[in-house]
């Protein structure tokens, strides 16, 4: 069956402003929307670009905006959308556009590593792996699912008007960390949520957990955040009293 | 026309080429003493890797009993006895410290109820040795592995995407990369450069590897001069989702799973009486191919069923949580419910570039390196698949190798130079790029792709004879030449997707020609390289590793020993 995609191109080397362009081909309802736009790209118009690697869904590399909503192209089918009118593509919001629908990710990966995204546990290790009970393991099974594509973080609002600010995926990160009975640093990372860039900056507007495309309650796991900052001070407060 | 101006120069001590799990624990060892940068043509948590769902194999014992030296023998075995055994010892006899490592580094293993990491079943593994994190263990891993680096603040080059190796007089120098995000060429000079690009699945129609899986470090080698080894040895993975090729993982099976043809019949109880459907992935991908062409697929068609609904709700989500999502987002099918349609899929390479165990780069039988020069992970071929690589020896494979090759490049880096700048060695490459750029003529990339993919995928899969390969031979032989005539759309050079998928292209092409060199020369059956017309292996004429040069005709071949230290060869049965 047709159908036509409206994709937003935008060509930083010649000058003109961004515009929609359209194209119309013969799709099949099991297709990937990546599928389609490979479609375009090899028989139509091999100067359109995107990223894109595992086709599946894991490598996070094609987050775009599929009629409105953030998507990855590879986990996105046509029978999934609408079933009749354009199928328009956008790149993800709130980070700027180099070309077409490739957008420049550096201030995300950035804010990532704000949050000392890395494991520390600074005892000696056992001969043999630390122990971690499988109720220990389950409490940071959501957050080792994000693949990093940047949906929540560019869906999210606050972020739109406060490039400051954390945003969603960088706090996930750091609350799969803070949860993890393995951790050391866990007071470290909240001293550094504990600012007007962290959790709080949080308004429970979900659009994050509408996005994701591994269906993690990453506003869930931020509110864990607020309430974690909360008891890491009066912990403090307690410790200091005595 | 576009004119690529002056190369960028940089200067590192150790340049990796490609930031999954080989390269990025290369990058972890390589830190502690040197000045380290990781080009990537992907960011780096967007690496292959990411894609390994089943586990990393290490004898811990933790459900079973287990050793080092079982190890050692399924992956022998499993080689179909190609594997090096000095290289299987080292890989084997370092898994558990290699595992118990990563979960210091913060992997988050699936547990038992007693804390300690979970395991389970695998094909051709003869005890429960799958250490995993549910089905996403290279996700985890590479994670994992990617933030250590950042930790010690490892230099990245991401969106980078190497052309070509910098080689003078014998030794190698650096890399010639293009900035694929603003355009441009950049020179990387290194005292060292660890190749560790992965695979090259994309050579074939049905494949479960990434878009990026275009063999880069290979075919930057076989260009450069240097071997490849054992390239006629891919490795199709026998449950890939029908059509599309997305892995469902071997740990379905490892839990319970079980594969059904269109009788219902469980037939790899046929093919392998004791392992059955957890056989090694060569005799359980020849057996479903098999079953399709006695018409016993699913209503006739050519696929077969893998049926898990037995291990119920509960089991599935928790142990098999992505596949069943793959399942259902892409052909609606809900394996709590309904069997999964699956086919072989391409998977692996087990050959690739040539090296010891450190990770060092050899050309020869006597074991003689290239300075500068390290390979790690699938590109490289050590060898320990052999044939036939077991599930889970390659998660393990990019730990074990990776960090000895990191670790090998920190003693070798201090006997050797900081070489000069020498800018004209891009200058071929730019013209590469300029020609490229302003070709003219009527062909494109992604034409040349599809048929070159039909092609191996028809001619140089799973079955091989003579025909076959003469044929697959000639049709690159015309591709190469219609090669030369493709025409580029996109002319600027920001975010020029057109130009690398082009550049990919010419890599694939040499790549499918010394597969289909290795398969012609190799007269036998051996692990995945299935001979219809030699279907018995030969260990007298063929108990030895394929080395395929760039040669001015094509293709050249050579051979190599292989290492047998204890065990001697013996029928392969399962």
């Amino acid at each position: 069956m047709e159908r036509c995609f409206k994709i937003f191109r935008f060509d930083p080397e010649n000058g003109s402003v961004p515009l929609y362009r359209e194209y119309r081909i013969d799709v099949q309802p099991d297709w990937r929307i990546l599928d389609c736009i490979h479609e375009i790209k090899w028989k139509l118009d091999g100067t359109l670009s995107f990223r894109r690697s595992c086709a599946h869904g894991v490598c996070g590399s094609d987050a775009m905006m599929i009629n409105g909503k953030n998507r990855l192209a590879c986990r996105t089918l046509v029978r999934d959308l609408k079933k009749r009118g354009v199928i328009r593509i956008d790149p993800l919001k709130g980070f700027p556009v180099i070309k077409d629908l490739i957008v420049d990710s550096d201030a995300f990966f950035e804010r990532n590593e704000a949050v000392k995204p890395w494991f520390v546990n600074n005892d000696r290790p056992p001969e043999k792996e630390r122990l971690q009970s499988p109720e220990e393991r389950d409490r940071i099974d959501e957050p080792t699912k994000c693949i990093l594509c940047g949906s929540c973080t560019s869906a999210c609002p606050t972020y739109w008007y406060d490039k400051a600010y954390l945003g969603p995926a960088a706090l996930l990160k750091a609350h799969r960390f803070i949860f993890d009975s393995r951790d050391q640093a866990g007071e470290e990372r909240l001293e550094i949520l504990n600012d007007l860039t962290g959790p709080y900056k949080c308004h429970t507007i979900f659009n994050c957990v509408e996005t994701c495309p591994k269906e993690i309650n990453v506003t869930g796991a931020i509110a864990e955040l607020k309430m974690e900052i909360l008891r890491s001070r009066l912990r403090k407060k307690s410790k200091s009293g005595r | 026309m576009t004119t690529i101006s002056s190369p960028v120069l940089h200067r590192h001590d150790v340049l990796i080429v490609g930031a999954g799990g080989a390269g990025l624990r290369a990058a972890l060892e390589a830190s502690d003493g040197a000045d380290v940068a990781v080009l990537s043509k992907v960011f780096p948590s967007r690496s292959h890797t990411g894609a390994a769902q089943g586990g990393i194999a290490a004898a811990l014992g933790n459900v079973d009993d287990d050793s080092c030296e079982k190890h050692i023998f399924d992956t022998v075995k499993g080689s179909d006895y190609l594997g090096d055994q000095d290289a299987i010892e080292v890989l084997c006899s370092e898994a558990p410290q290699t595992v118990y490592e990563l979960e210091h580094l913060g992997v988050p293993f699936s547990r038992l109820p007693d804390g300690r990491i979970s395991q389970r079943p695998f094909g051709g593994h003869s005890a429960t040795r799958a250490c995993h994190a549910a089905d996403r263990t290279g996700h985890v891993i590479l994670h994992t592995l990617y933030e250590h680096c950042l930790r010690k603040e490892v230099r990245f080059y991401s969106e980078y995407y190497a052309l070509s190796l910098i080689r003078e007089e014998g030794s190698v120098e650096g890399v010639v990369a293009w900035d694929v995000v603003h355009g441009g060429i950049h020179l990387f000079h290194a005292k060292a450069v660890l190749l560790a690009t992965g695979g090259y699945g994309r050579v074939f129609k049905t494949t479960s590897n990434a878009h990026a899986n275009t063999g880069d470090g290979m075919a930057m080698a076989y260009a450069a001069g240097i071997p490849l080894e054992d390239m006629e040895f891919i490795q199709f993975h026998p449950t890939g989702i029908y059509k599309l090729g997305i892995l469902i993982t071997e740990g379905a099976r490892g839990e319970g799973g079980i594969l059904l043809n269109g009788h219902a019949e469980r037939f790899m109880e046929r093919y392998a009486p004791s392992m059955k459907d957890i056989a090694p992935r060569d005799v359980v991908s020849r057996a479903i191919y098999r079953e399709i062409r006695e018409n016993r697929g699913i209503g006739g068609k050519d696929y077969v069923h893998l049926d898990i609904r037995h291990m119920g709700k509960k089991k599935i989500l928790e142990k098999l949580p992505d596949i069943h999502s793959f399942a259902l987002t892409y052909i609606g099918v809900d394996a709590i419910r309904e069997p999964i349609p699956v086919q072989p899929t391409a998977h692996y390479a087990m050959g690739g570039i040539p090296t010891d165990v450190d990770g060092r780069v050899v050309v020869d039988d006597k074991g003689t390196p290239v300075p500068g020069l390290y390979a790690a992970g699938e590109c490289a071929c050590v060898s320990v698949h052999g044939g036939n690589r077991l599930g889970c020896n390659s998660l393990l494979d990019i730990v074990v190798f990776g960090k000895r090759a990191g670790r090998r490049i920190l003693t070798d880096i201090g006997g050797l130079g900081m070489p000069g700048p020498a800018a004209d060695v891009a200058d071929a490459v730019c013209l590469r790029i300029e020609d490229l750029l302003s070709g003219s003529g009527e062909e494109t990339a992604a034409g040349i792709r599809s048929l070159l993919q039909e092609v191996m995928m028809f001619r140089c899969s799973v079955f091989r004879n003579e025909q076959l390969l003469r044929e697959a031979q000639a049709d690159l032989a015309r591709l190469r030449t219609r090669y030369a005539g493709i025409r580029i759309m996109d002319r600027g050079r920001v975010c020029n997707t057109d130009l690398i998928e082009a550049w990919e292209l010419g890599d694939l092409l040499s790549l499918a020609e010394t597969m289909v060199a290795g398969a012609l020369a190799r007269k036998e059956s051996r692990g995945a390289h299935f001979r219809e017309d030699y279907p018995d292996r030969d260990d007298e004429n063929f108990l030895k590793h394929t080395l395929v040069r760039k040669g001015a005709e094509g293709p050249e071949i050579s051979y190599k020993p292989v290492v047998i230290t204890r065990f001697q060869p013996r029928e392969r049965t399962y």
